[in-house]
């Protein structure tokens, strides 16, 4: 551990604006990259599922 | 041929059908021999007078890179200061990049017109490979845009204060450097000649690509002023001359299909 | 060896294989990144010059690598949809883009971050920074002009065509930058080329790396099988597997 306590981890050493802010644009970057697929994914589905859903019942209908 | 026809018809029908075939199985076998004989150094030839003729014939389009050229120029000093010792440090940077900037405004032009009146069609249509006739247009390009402004620029270079000795080198890396810049400009230029507004997209594109030339070509001109060898700067440029002008052709030929055909 | 190209170039083949090694990546990228990070932030020691600012490497190099080596994928898969006309390769090119430009700006930002305790300024006409700089520029080229055009299919070449000459102008554009930072800047301090790293400073950091590439990977895996729907979207083999799935939730 090259830190004491929590305090001094947060501190970085005086140093904590830079380091902070490179690592959180980094983190926000990848998390948002994830989530960003994860929603093109699912919309995706959902629009595939509800055209199969809607010719199912379109076919249901003529019958 | 209307004379051969009417010779025919005074003969049998057994042998008028007979007679006909060959008249026209002469004709096709003598129109190949004709295209085909001359082959790539013919086609190369013509699409190099073809497009000098067309573009001296629009003398404003070949002014006007150079009109810009000498505006941009004039800007700097209003922008920055009259002072002949600051403008001398700045000049070959200042130089450069306005003569870049001019050579890239002319990019657009390269193969709109040709685009636009379905010539350019012909030429994908042309048995001859597209790359050398596209060659040939970028030749045409630099001739008329590339060499002009290195000539130009040592006129330029008096305005601009630029220290004595440093003319001459001036002049042969711009016209070694644009020779680069409207190869790979003209990759740039075939990719965005099929959209409607190509023109800033283009610049994006091409920019990036134009760095290596204008740090070798502004540094020879510094080398010259510095009192440094400037073979080296030379040397190089002209190395990225000859790697564009192996590689280049091709991917020119691949845009225009994707423009034409997409 | 051709069946197996083929094999790959099937997109119905590739949503099930991608399926399968998806989790793995994404298990890999997430172990890695924790360790790495917990290790670089709070366990490496700090360096003798810089301090802790140090730190940001753990961030900055595997966004550098990965910048550079996205951009090299992507005109790979360009060429490998330009000679084979594999669709798959096309889509993963499509889906890598905004990745390697968000990758290359992270490098940048925590580059320049890094830049204001090490150089005392926020931005350095470094050799490194600018040639990311120009990376990013030809990042942004691509993504724009596949988006220009209207048919995808002249959209998916022109973009394969000019990640093919980006990739090969970047050592160009990298060893000329280099050469003139060194011709402007003769003495100076580089971030990332120090004398020996200790064990316990380069081994989070070939894990943060490492963690990046198959961040990469899976993300990638992930975005193409969505754009594969997407573009499949008419195809049989979609059709039955979206009905499968509605059955299935019935």
């Amino acid at each position: 551990m090259a830190f004491d306590s929590f305090s001094e981890f947060i501190a970085m050493g005086g140093h904590a604006p830079y380091v902070w802010s490179a690592w959180g644009v980094t983190a926000l970057l990848l998390l948002a990259s994830v989530w960003h697929a994860r929603a093109e994914q699912r919309q995706l589905l959902k629009s595939l599922k509800r055209r199969v859903r809607r010719e199912n019942s379109s076919r249901g209908n003529a019958q | 041929m209307h004379s051969s026809l009417h010779s025919s018809s005074q003969q049998g029908p057994s042998e008028q059908g007979s007679s006909h075939r060959s008249d026209i199985s002469q004709q096709i076998s003598a129109v190949p021999l004709r295209e085909y004989k001359g082959g790539l150094l013919i086609a190369v030839k013509a699409t190099l007078v073809r497009d000098l003729t067309l573009l001296l014939r629009r003398r404003g389009e070949v002014l006007n890179p150079l009109v810009f050229f000498a505006l941009v120029i004039t800007l700097f000093p209003i922008a920055i200061s009259p002072d002949p010792e600051l403008l001398a440090v700045i000049a070959p940077g200042l130089l450069w990049v306005a003569a870049l900037l001019a050579a890239l405004l002319s990019l657009d032009s390269l193969f709109r017109s040709d685009y636009d009146d379905g010539s350019l069609e012909q030429l994908l249509l042309a048995p001859q490979p597209l790359a050398a006739l596209s060659l040939a247009k970028v030749a045409v390009h630099w001739l008329l845009t590339g060499l002009p402004l290195a000539l130009m620029a040592p006129i330029l270079g008096i305005m601009l204060a630029l220290p004595a000795g440093s003319y001459g080198v001036l002049a042969l890396s711009l016209a070694l450097g644009t020779a680069s810049l409207s190869l790979i400009g003209a990759i740039g230029a075939a990719l965005t000649v099929g959209l409607a507004r190509g023109g800033v997209l283009l610049s994006l594109l091409v920019l990036p690509l134009y760095i290596p030339v204008l740090i070798f070509g502004a540094g020879a001109v510094q080398a010259a002023i510095l009192g440094d060898g400037v073979g080296a700067h030379l040397a190089i440029l002209g190395a990225l001359l000859a790697a564009s002008l192996m590689l280049a052709p091709w991917a020119i030929a691949a845009s225009l299909r994707i423009s034409i055909n997409g | 060896m051709w069946a197996f190209i083929h094999k790959l170039g099937s997109p119905k083949w590739f949503y099930g294989i991608s399926a399968k090694l998806q989790p793995w990546f994404w298990v890999a990228a997430a172990l890695l990144i924790v360790t790495g990070s917990l290790w670089g932030l709070a366990f490496a020691p700090a360096d003798y010059q810089q301090g802790n600012s140090f730190r940001i490497i753990y961030v900055h190099v595997p966004a550098a690598f990965l910048a550079q080596s996205i951009f090299i994928a992507m005109a790979v898969s360009g060429l490998v949809f330009m000679v084979w006309k594999i669709k798959v390769a096309d889509m993963a090119a499509a889906v890598m883009a905004p990745l390697g430009a968000a990758m290359t700006f992270v490098a940048l930002f925590s580059g320049a971050v890094w830049g204001v305790p090490t150089w005392g300024t926020w931005w350095m006409w470094d050799a490194r920074l600018t040639s990311m700089l120009i990376l990013l520029f030809l990042y942004l080229g691509v993504i724009a002009l596949r988006g220009a055009f209207t048919s995808r299919d002249s959209a998916s070449r022109a973009a394969s065509v000019l990640a093919m000459v980006g990739v090969i102008n970047i050592p160009i554009i990298k060893y000329s930058v280099n050469w003139w930072y060194t011709l402007h800047q003769p003495a100076s301090f580089t971030l990332t080329s120090r004398p020996a790293m200790p064990t316990e400073m380069w081994l989070p950091l070939v894990m943060m790396v490492l963690g990046f590439y198959s961040f990469f990977i899976a993300l990638t895996l992930m975005r193409t099988r969505s754009e594969i729907l997407r573009r499949e979207a008419n195809k049989r083999w979609v059709q039955d597997l979206v009905k499968d799935q509605v059955e299935e939730a019935r």
